[in-house]
């Protein structure tokens, strides 16, 4: 009954986005209140109908109904609780009915709030929402609906994945959909702009924190998942310029672009067809990112789920609502810009090199990623895009962007002087170098390793050095002097791009020292033995066998270090009996300077093999796309987010005071 | 500035749709190999393990027991995910040869020694000539031997679960089958 429940709930919110879409674009179009409160009334129906539907698919992954063909594919009564409920989403119709229901959510949210936008726009936003909701909607109900029936129910269910089974990985997929359908509203938002043919700083600034809250999420959801695969896939990889990373990686660089010119569009109101152009491309890549992710066109470690139907289905979607947006951009968006000028030295001048680099380093990835298939259609042979490819052109890329992040937010707007904004800089300079003269000092002996090594600290440092001295100027009383009260009234906006600023500093260090200097020792070790990491003493105390709730396991106990001091560090190789498949659990000691990550093989003749690693700093590339993540959070709580249209007072126009 | 600036947007997601579209129409799981029906080329490895033995295309032949050849490397990806199936095909019994491709050997033999070794012999082909010799254009790959050494399948990309139990063990039965009778 209850599954039943569940398909009536989603056709019904079907038909609510269908009504959603038309009463709201009506009102729009007729500019009825009346149309256009029904519309929003049917956002609102629909995301409590979605929100019923999900609740249901997890009561029925929780009750284990075996005759949900769904849960007998993907539940087994082996497996914890918790993970019965992640299985809920990993799988295709699971993760689809999670996406919609963010989408539903976001929509329903849009129709609710919207006080800071015009009638005809938000209903246009609303109508907009409604669309995609209803391609999705009909996309699950038409080739994969989660709640059918199979009969007779089977026995027993299948496993979900041992390798996905794990805390992080249940809640990797739904941050990086937050991030996504985030960037579905800035396309909604970008395609009624076009609709209406109007855009000014008010849309700016009301789809700046839909921007920020689609970014946060999506940064936090690539650390997450690179962090899962650091800690499960057993050899201490953090990122593997995989298909599907990469498709998570392209919607954050456009993201990331779009959120700074949308700052400029904000507060100058100029680049606009760019940043209407940026929030397109967002949303078509995270589209994309969808559609690698589901139609196995490019062999991946990601595809646990693999269909081409779907990935063409998908495909039309992407086609439709892009292809559409971008017909509108090229017949409107001409007439929307308005240049208000600016100098080649000023914070816009910075923001457009910002974007610029941005673009370049996400055409890179774009690229590389689909290369393979370029080559694949045009020869028929299969080549593999690996780390050298990007490691040639993503990185000189990024290089110098990251030294141009500081400049950013102590250059002025329309005009400033270069020389004025290196000196508010110098002690981030002065840091960079001493940050570089003690990489070359410690490891002169590296050579060409240690230059870049002391290229990446000097990054990292001029990146910190930048955020804090970007603070600290709000903090200045003119004439000398800091002031408290300064520091009170300095906008969440700051704070949060300080915060984020310096988060990529640390995502640097981590990124150069984890890159540059991890050490590792293969050994087969028989217990009291040890082996030495870089000045750490690894020493095997037993091996022994354990079973945990869905699994059996070959457990090795490491000491690391001696005396008191010493931590225990412990490695398991897990078998998955319902399965038959086994997994690797690295043990790894953190610390702030580094890990110790051992992953152990077989026991053979009384030896096991043990693979052990020192990865200098490797934290703080998790700590650093953290502290970003929670800048751009801390972004969204900036107050004249909150202020309706006609009582703004654009506090962040009003230039810094000067020196 | 010209209207062009603004079409070429929709150009650039014409063509990357088009792309997709026929990238689609493709099996990234299916290949056809040149080899497919031909004997095993001829080559002979190093053993990758110490006190292993050698691979020699010649062993691979005319014993009457069908076999998998696996090629595989420490740094693909796919093959990390692709191996517990290994050590799941090993344990049924099956004759499974490995070569290590394009891979140095001590990441290689640091790479088994932590997963497990579930192959019969390793062949460690650091600069890939028996991987070219195979048309190899990237790892994992499993190759269906007869019990002739004639190649009979070629299987691209990770061997799931659904592949194993679909296609190669199947395969191998019949194949299996065939010998005996």
């Amino acid at each position: 009954m209850a599954a039943e429940i569940g398909q009536f709930a989603l056709i019904l919110a079907l038909v609510m986005a269908v009504v959603q879409a038309g009463l709201a674009g009506a009102g729009a179009r007729w500019r009825d209140p009346a149309l256009v409160a029904a519309g929003r009334a049917a956002a609102m129906v629909q995301g409590a109908l979605v929100l019923l539907a999900f609740l249901v698919l997890l009561l029925l992954f929780v009750r284990l109904d075996l005759s949900v063909e769904l849960v007998a594919r993907h539940g087994h009564s082996a497996q914890p609780a918790v993970y019965r409920l992640a299985a809920a989403w990993g799988n295709h119709e699971g993760s689809m009915l999670l996406w919609i229901l963010m989408l539903s959510g976001f929509g329903a949210m849009v129709a609710i709030g919207g006080r800071e936008l015009r009638p005809a726009f938000h209903a246009r936003v609303v109508a907009v929402l409604g669309l995609l909701s209803a391609a999705f909607l009909a996309f699950l109900l038409f080739t994969s609906g989660p709640f059918a029936r199979r009969w007779p129910p089977a026995p027993e269910g299948a496993e979900l994945n041992p390798l996905l089974q794990d805390p992080g990985l249940a809640l990797h997929p739904p941050l990086l959909y937050v991030g996504y359908v985030g960037l579905s509203v800035a396309f909604a938002f970008a395609a009624a702009a076009l609709l209406e043919g109007r855009v000014d700083s008010a849309w700016a600034r009301a789809v700046r924190p839909w921007i920020l809250a689609a970014w946060s999420a999506l940064t936090a959801g690539i650390a997450l998942g690179s962090f899962w695969a650091y800690y499960e896939l057993g050899w201490g990889g953090w990122w593997f310029w995989d298909p599907v990373e990469n498709a998570a990686l392209l919607p954050w660089l456009v993201a990331t672009a779009l959120l700074h010119s949308a700052l400029v569009l904000e507060t100058r109101g100029t680049l606009v067809s760019w940043t209407l152009l940026l929030a397109i491309s967002a949303f078509a890549m995270s589209m994309v990112g969808t559609f690698l992710v589901r139609s196995g066109i490019l062999t991946s470690v990601h595809a646990f789920a693999t269909d081409p139907t779907r990935g063409s289905i998908i495909l039309l979607i992407i086609g439709g609502f892009t292809g559409a947006a971008l017909a509108l951009f090229a017949w409107r968006a001409p007439a929307l810009e308005r240049g208000s000028a600016f100098a080649p030295v000023s914070k816009e001048s910075g923001l457009v090199a910002n974007n610029l680099f941005l673009m370049a380093a996400g055409v890179a990835v774009l690229l590389g990623t689909f290369w393979p298939l370029v080559i694949d259609l045009a020869t028929g042979d299969r080549i593999s895009v690996g780390p050298p490819y990007y490691a040639l052109t993503f990185v000189p890329l990024v290089v110098p962007l990251l030294a141009l992040v500081s400049l950013g937010p102590v250059t002025r707007w329309k005009t400033d002087r270069l020389r004025d904004v290196m000196a508010r800089l110098r002690p981030a300079a002065g840091a960079a170098l001493l940050a570089a003269a003690a990489t070359f000092a410690l490891f002169w002996s590296a050579g060409w390793t240690a230059a870049l090594a002391a290229l990446g600290f000097a990054l990292a440092a001029w990146l910190v050095g930048g955020a804090v001295l970007a603070l600290l100027r709000r903090f200045r009383v003119p004439g000398g002097g800091f002031a408290l009260r300064l520091v009170r009234t300095t906008p969440a906006s700051a704070w949060g791009m300080a915060l984020a600023h310096a988060g990529l500093g640390m995502l640097t260090a981590g990124i150069t020292a984890a890159s540059l200097f991890t050490v590792s020792e293969v050994a087969a070790m028989a217990p009291g033995q040890a082996v030495d990491l870089a000045g750490r003493r690894l020493t095997l105390e037993s091996v022994g066998r354990v079973t945990g709730p869905n699994w059996e396991a070959l457990e090795a106990r490491f000491r690391l270090g001696d005396g008191p001091g010493g931590r225990t560090v412990v490695a398991q190789r897990r078998r998955y009996p319902a399965s038959g498949q086994q997994t690797t659990e690295a043990g790894i000691a953190f610390g702030l300077l580094g890990n110790v990550y051992v992953s152990v093989g077989d026991a053979t003749g009384g030896r096991l093999a043990v693979h052990a690693w020192w990865h200098p700093l490797v934290g703080w590339i998790w700590a650093g796309a953290l502290a970003m993540a929670l800048g751009g959070a801390v972004a969204m709580a900036d107050r004249r987010f909150r202020l309706p249209a006609a009582v703004r007072a654009a506090p962040a126009a009003v230039p810094v005071p000067a020196e | 500035m010209g209207r062009l600036p603004f079409v070429l947007p929709l150009l650039g997601l014409a063509a990357l749709l088009v792309a997709l579209g026929l990238g689609m129409t493709r099996d990234p799981k299916r290949l056809p190999s040149p080899l497919v029906g031909r004997p095993v080329p001829e080559f002979a490895l190093a053993p990758l393990l110490d006190g292993g033995a050698p691979l020699v295309a010649s062993a691979l032949a005319g014993d009457g027991e069908p076999k998998l050849l696996n090629l595989f490397a420490s740094w693909c990806t796919s093959c990390r995910l692709e191996h517990p199936m290994l050590m799941r095909i090993a344990a049924e019994g099956v004759a499974l040869y490995g070569l290590d491709w394009k891979d140095a050997p001590e990441d290689g033999r640091a790479y088994l020694a932590a997963r497990g070794n579930p192959f019969r012999a390793v062949g460690s082909d650091p600069d890939g000539r028996a991987g070219l010799a195979l048309g190899v254009t990237g790892t994992p790959e499993t190759f269906v031997i007869d019990g002739r050494g004639i190649i009979r399948h070629r299987h691209v990309g990770p061997i799931t679960a659904e592949a194993w139990e679909g296609t190669l063990r199947p395969m191998l039965a019949r194949l299996g089958a065939g010998a005996a009778g």
